[in-house]
């Protein structure tokens, strides 16, 4: 059904599986870094989404600028 | 014993607004968070946020050791090529992380620099060990110079995440000895420049008020 060929096609999609390896790390840091700024659980919670989010912006961006090098290389 | 009041979720600096944090021992309470992450704040009473930095950062320190095989937490010794400056960083988590420079104690004092075990550094090559024998992916042999080589290519690519959730750990653990030790870094809220001059919350940096009573 899948040829070999086919298979190393998706190789460096399987590669950006190692991404899912950044999520545990954006929680922790994003929960950490918003309670060393507030006190009630609320505004933590509210800081610690926005501040995740923009966390995986960053990376995306960084990631699209390296694959953009990548193609031009 | 220290006393801190900061505004409250709306920004507020109103007295019957504040919140009041009792920061006890400020030192003793950075040591504790030092120690065990979460166990300074526990100590003054800030149970919530203890639990949350305790579950957060062991738990990001913990997954890391364990997706790198248990190996990526050592302290540096000289005969390895590259200084192993990330065991600083990881030496922020406290207690959970000092069995390295037990380890490390321990390898130096080797004669035959053989010594292994949870969280010992590596074993340096030749003339004293080695070469380290590996099967690689495709189930040949290989034949690696030192031990950190041997590691990395065991747990490739886990080795550097492993490394990375250590360290970030670890650092995080500095940010939560500072707020347990002087409470939260507070953002100052936008001066509302319609208001400005005529509400309390008009974001001047006087809004934490600290009291110490020794």
């Amino acid at each position: 059904m899948f040829t070999n060929a086919m298979i190393m096609n998706f190789m460096p999609l399987l590669a950006v599986m190692n991404l899912w390896y950044a999520v545990p790390l954006i929680v922790s840091v994003s929960m950490v870094c918003a309670a060393t700024r507030h006190e009630e659980l609320g505004p933590i919670l509210n800081h610690a989404l926005r501040f995740g989010f923009w966390i995986a912006i960053f990376m995306g961006a960084v990631m699209a600028l390296l694959a953009l090098m990548a193609m031009l290389a | 014993m220290a006393t801190i009041n900061i505004p409250n979720s709306q920004g507020s600096t109103k007295p019957e607004d504040l919140i009041e944090i009792d920061l006890k021992q400020p030192w003793l309470a950075a040591i504790l968070a030092w120690a065990l992450p979460g166990l300074g704040h526990i100590y003054q009473g800030r149970t919530g946020k203890g639990i949350l930095f305790f579950v957060c950062i062991l738990g990001t320190f913990f997954y890391g050791l364990y997706i790198g095989n248990g190996k990526e937490v050592y302290a540096a010794v000289p005969w390895e090529q590259q200084y192993r400056w990330q065991y600083f960083c990881q030496l922020g988590v406290g207690l959970p992380s000092t069995p390295m420079l037990w380890q490390r104690s321990k390898s130096l004092k080797d004669p035959d620099h053989n010594h292994t075990g949870f969280m010992a550094p590596p074993r340096p090559g030749r003339p004293y060990n080695g070469p380290f024998e590996t099967p690689d992916e495709s189930g040949n042999i290989s034949r690696q110079p030192s031990e950190r080589a041997k590691w990395t290519l065991d747990s490739h690519p886990y080795a550097e995440i492993s490394t990375v959730y250590t360290v970030v750990a670890g650092l995080l653990n500095i940010l939560v000895i500072c707020d347990a030790a002087a409470g939260p870094l507070l953002i100052s809220p936008q001066p509302d420049k319609k208001k400005k001059g005529t509400d309390d919350s008009s974001g001047d940096n006087d809004s934490t008020k600290k009291k110490s009573d020794d």
